[in-house]
């Protein structure tokens, strides 16, 4: 069946069988490789998107569910080759390793800092909860995020205000 | 200019996160055929048939084998590869990549399908019907040792070998009849998924004319899987390309020749076309190894001081179905540091290892050290306990050299110990985490009754890492050497290329390597480029596994570097006209003695080295050097943690409060990646002692294959890390470096089981199984107050 939808800005528009999860659909058909496949149980995270600006899981949908929707994969978060805030946070604060987490991470981070732009520490953590990471222990995960609340606050201020949440 | 110790971000970085680090399964081929595995549902069983007609049929589908199919075709020259017979009589059942006849574990491949689709291959996968005759399963250890059913039939006893280091058996008896106070305590290993988290993959491109083959897989150990799989296919090795492209973690799961990858490659070869496969999360609990899986008994014999004078352990280790490559000497790797940081005049070790028809076990992260710093340092906490002194104070007592500093020490599992520093890791270790006012607030609330108690609990480990020197893992019986090599060369335009035999999957060798020789040649890191993990671009390397990337690698780059200088020199001073003895090398540039105005920048001379117009007569025309590194010892870093936990004693609940630790790993390149390895490293030892359990029942089925029930943990259940470090450089290499990728699971479970045992210590309880669930914890309460 035909799926369009809109992909980092782009219209995208592919055959694909009707079983197929959106995260296939972004990989196999748009061929966008940086969203992540980690586990078949919805457990991992390393497939988030943002999706019409939430962070999903894209296993946990079928490409068929979200069409006409509004998709941003990690490789439409930087501006051009300025990376996003939240990126240049995880590089400062050395909250990668191995990197596949990341993808996932760094939306579902971005979309949580969008509802909450003044987490505690303990927010964060229970924000991130539903992404997994076997090579950082968290800790600089955590504090990239931090890092980006406090030194990118008005950025995120005005995200917040634009998306109609308050902090 | 000095960048050898700044936290300089890393080079990476900007790659994967923005999605473009390209994994296994983002590349792909024209043409490509995907597999779908047949696995076995039975743990031990005969294959009585294996009917493929309806999966042949369905739509994509291009082919389905057999095992004895493939067995006909003749594509192995050999089973798979295990790499360590650890003794020469140790019994090794031949592992093909598919089974024929007999079933040895669940998930064990039957058959495999080829489709034209990843869902192709799935659907058609699962439509092939295999017919059983069951057999008994052996699903433990305990029913291993009792030899009543076998885990291969064809087996005499499920004993594969037994080794034994026990240098003075005299000694040892004596020092156990003298002892004033003797521990026993018996501990689990349980079973562990390693879970990096790109599930392996592998994608095999034959040449167009049949010729070469490309076998791209998610990988630590390129290297050895291009001669592996060369000797047991009998393609030849000069045929296949081995690469690892961007690797999603390992932790000694991907540290291994997999039925898979050899399908895969024997399979392109034969058909001329690319053939691939990644592992779904479910199903990597059956097609990777599992970790530990070990009974330990440590006896320990000390004086009425405390003072240690003997330790005598005994392991049964689980291998599983089959040796994999590494599977029979992962309990030998742990042998040599039962005495932990001790000094103990008297030492015995003996390790069975046991077939079960479970999943093979093999390295997962520290690889049968953190088995046996924990067995020592939860032994040495009941030794307190006995003796009535602190846990602090207990090792105080034993620590080598007496906690002070020392090299080259001599300890009786018959290592030398490069260095070691005992006694101000404890000190910085206990100030850091306040110790003293934890000790009180734990009084505190055992006088108050509280519901939620706390406990303290402390480790100092030791490891040995760097593997290294190759005559002494020959000494092993390791069927490998430990060297690594290097190239390093300056391009025409001053830029510096260095090529690595190490194989990074996360631990930012491209940045360390940069560093070293960005600070040996004086340049800009930015202006290094590491090149690795293809074995047409880097043909010889020992690649990477127990910690000895940096200790072997790095100082491998490290000497190139000082080789590129000595050639440099050369160049320079025959343009300069001056002696080479008279040229000093500063700063990126030669300069002349006494006449600092003639100098002559490295980039300058490697831009003369490649025009070749003026060069010494007979020198070669070029700035290139290559090092094949093989180190005098292996390295030992150490290290003390500290656990805070807080058990819940109407539930049975721990929460992990604080974790400090203390860690020293030698010289340090980078110590934003210094830190980062010891935090991942830590949270997977806790993982253990808290949570993770891979749950094998009676009849040898997993009960928690998917990350549903197998609870890796988040950042929900982790507090933030206190961290510091302390430095005593290795005396085994000019970088005085050690090692530093598992020290933190080393460290890590016993703390805190030390911790949780602390916090029940009133009731009486000395021990808990791992993973100390709430409910093992709760029923270790309501026993004690029985
Ligand atoms: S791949 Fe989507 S949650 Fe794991
Ligand atoms: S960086 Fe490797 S899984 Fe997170």
């Amino acid at each position: 069946m035909q799926v369009d939808m809109t992909v980092n800005g782009q219209d995208r528009s592919a055959d694909v069988e009707a079983r197929t999860l959106l995260v296939y659909y972004l990989r196999d058909a748009v061929g966008l490789t940086g969203t992540n496949v980690g586990c078949d149980t919805s457990s991992c995270g390393a497939c988030t998107v943002l999706l019409n600006g939430e962070s999903v899981k894209s296993c946990t949908i079928l490409a068929a569910q979200v069409r006409g929707a509004d998709v941003t994969t990690i490789e439409g978060l930087a501006d051009g080759t300025a990376l996003h805030p939240m990126q240049q946070a995880f590089m400062e604060c050395h909250g990668l390793q191995c990197g596949y987490c990341t993808p996932g991470m760094v939306l579902a981070a971005t979309s949580l800092l969008a509802d909450n732009p003044r987490p505690t520490e303990a927010e964060v953590r229970e924000g991130l909860e539903g992404n997994l990471c076997r090579c950082t222990g968290y800790h600089n995960i955590v504090k990239a995020v931090l890092h980006t609340a406090e030194h990118d606050a008005a950025f995120w201020q005005a995200r917040a205000s634009k998306s109609g949440v308050t902090a | 200019m000095t960048v050898i110790g700044t936290p300089l971000k890393r080079k990476e970085d900007p790659k994967l996160l923005t999605g473009e680090g390209k994994y296994v399964d983002d590349i792909h081929a024209v043409g490509e055929l995907w597999m779908g595995m047949v696995r076995s549902t039975m743990a031990h069983a005969t294959i009585d048939g294996v009917d493929t007609s309806a999966a042949a049929g369905m739509p994509g589908v291009h082919a389905v084998y057999t095992g004895a199919q493939l067995m006909d075709m003749g594509l192995w020259a050999a089973p798979l590869p295990c790499a360590w017979p650890v003794t020469p009589d140790m019994v090794n059942p031949p592992h093909y990549p598919v089974a024929t006849g007999e079933v040895h574990h669940v998930g064990e491949i039957i058959a495999v399908v080829l489709a034209d689709t990843r869902a192709r291959a799935a659907d058609a996968a699962e439509q092939v019907e295999v017919s059983y005759g069951p057999l008994p399963a052996v699903a433990s250890i305990a029913e291993a040792r009792t030899d009543g059913a076998k885990a291969h039939s064809e087996l005499a006893s499920n004993k594969s070998y037994t080794w034994a280091l026990v240098p003075d058996p005299a000694a040892l008896d004596a020092a156990f009849a003298a002892a004033t106070h003797h521990v026993t305590a018996e501990f689990t290993q349980q079973r562990l998924i390693p879970v990096p988290m790109e599930p392996r993959g592998v994608l095999a491109v034959p040449g167009v004319a049949g010729g070469d083959v490309t076998i791209y897989s998610s990988s630590q150990v390129p290297h050895f899987l291009k001669i592996l799989l060369a000797a047991t296919t009998g393609i030849s090795e000069s045929k296949i390309r081995a690469v690892a492209p961007a690797v999603g973690g390992g932790f000694g799961a991907k540290l291994n020749i997999n039925p898979d990858e050899s399908l895969a490659l024997v399979l392109a070869n034969k058909l001329g076309r690319p053939v691939r496969w990644t592992e779904t999360r479910s199903e990597a609990a059956f097609s990777t190894h599992q970790g530990r899986g070990q009974l330990q008994r440590i006896e320990l014999a000390a004086d009425a001081d405390g003072k240690l004078l003997g330790v005598r352990v005994h392991l049964d280790a689980d291998m599983g179905a089959y040796m994999m490559l590494v599977t029979p000497g992962v309990p030998l790797l742990g042998s040599f540091l039962y005495t932990g940081v001790y000094d103990v005049p008297a030492f015995g070790f003996t390790c069975d290892g046991w077939f079960t028809n479970m999943t093979p076990t093999d390295a997962y992260r520290g690889a049968g050290r953190p088995e046996a710093s924990y067995a020592i340092e939860r032994a040495m906490d009941i030794l307190a306990g006995k003796v009535g002194v602190g846990p602090d104070e207990i090792r105080r007592r034993n620590y080598l050299a007496g906690g002070e500093k020392f090299e080259n020490l001599a300890v009786p599992s018959t290592l030398v110990f490069d260095s070691g520093h005992y006694g101000p890791s404890l000190d910085l270790a206990l100030d850091k985490a306040g110790y003293g006012d934890l000790r009180a607030e734990q009084a505190r609330r055992r006088a108050a009754g509280d519901s939620k108690q706390l406990g303290i609990g402390l480790c100092t480990y030791v490891e040995i890492c760097g593997l290294a020197p190759s005559r002494a893992l020959g000494g092993l019986g390791f069927g490998s050497g430990g060297w690594e090599h290097a190239v390093v060369r300056l391009l025409p335009t001053g830029k510096a290329e260095v090529v690595s035999g190490s194989t990074p999957h996360g631990q930012g060798h491209e940045t360390s390597w940069s560093m070293i020789v960005a600070d040996k040649l004086g340049i800009d890191p930015a202006d290094v480029t590491v090149l690795h993990s293809d074995t047409a671009i880097s043909p010889l390397g020992l690649d990477t596994y127990g910690s000895r990337s940096l200790a072997v690698g790095g100082v491998a780059i490290s000497m190139a570097c000082d080789k590129v200088i000595d050639k440099a020199r050369l160049i320079a001073a025959h343009q300069m006209e001056a002696n080479p003895e008279d040229l000093e090398f500063a700063e990126g540039a030669f300069t002349v003695k006494g006449s600092p105005d003639k100098t002559m920048p490295i980039q300058a001379i490697a831009f003369g080295a490649f025009l070749a117009h003026n060069l010494p007569d007979g020198m070669e025309p070029n700035l290139q050097e290559q090092m094949t590194f093989d180190p005098s010892n292996f390295a030992f870093p150490f290290g003390t943690h500290v656990a805070v936990v807080e058990v819940d004693e109407t539930t049975g609940q721990v929460d992990l409060l604080r974790y400090v630790a203390v860690d020293d790993c030698g010289n340090q390149i980078n110590p934003l990646i210094v830190e980062g390895q010891i935090h991942g490293g830590i949270v997977q030892g806790v993982a253990q002692a808290l949570w993770e359990d891979a749950a094998w029942d009676a009849d040898g089925n997993l009960r928690n294959p998917s990350l549903l029930d197998y609870l890796v943990p988040s950042a929900a259940e982790m507090p933030s890390f206190e961290t510091a470090f302390t430095v005593t450089p290795s005396p085994a290499n000019p970088l005085g470096v050690k090692g530093v990728g598992e020290a933190g699971t080393i460290g890590s479970a016993a703390a805190v089981i030390n911790a949780v045992c602390d916090a029940l210590s009133p009731h009486g309880i000395t021990d808990i199984e791992m993973p100390a669930t709430p409910r093992r914890v709760w029923k270790a309460i309501q026993e004690a107050k029985q």
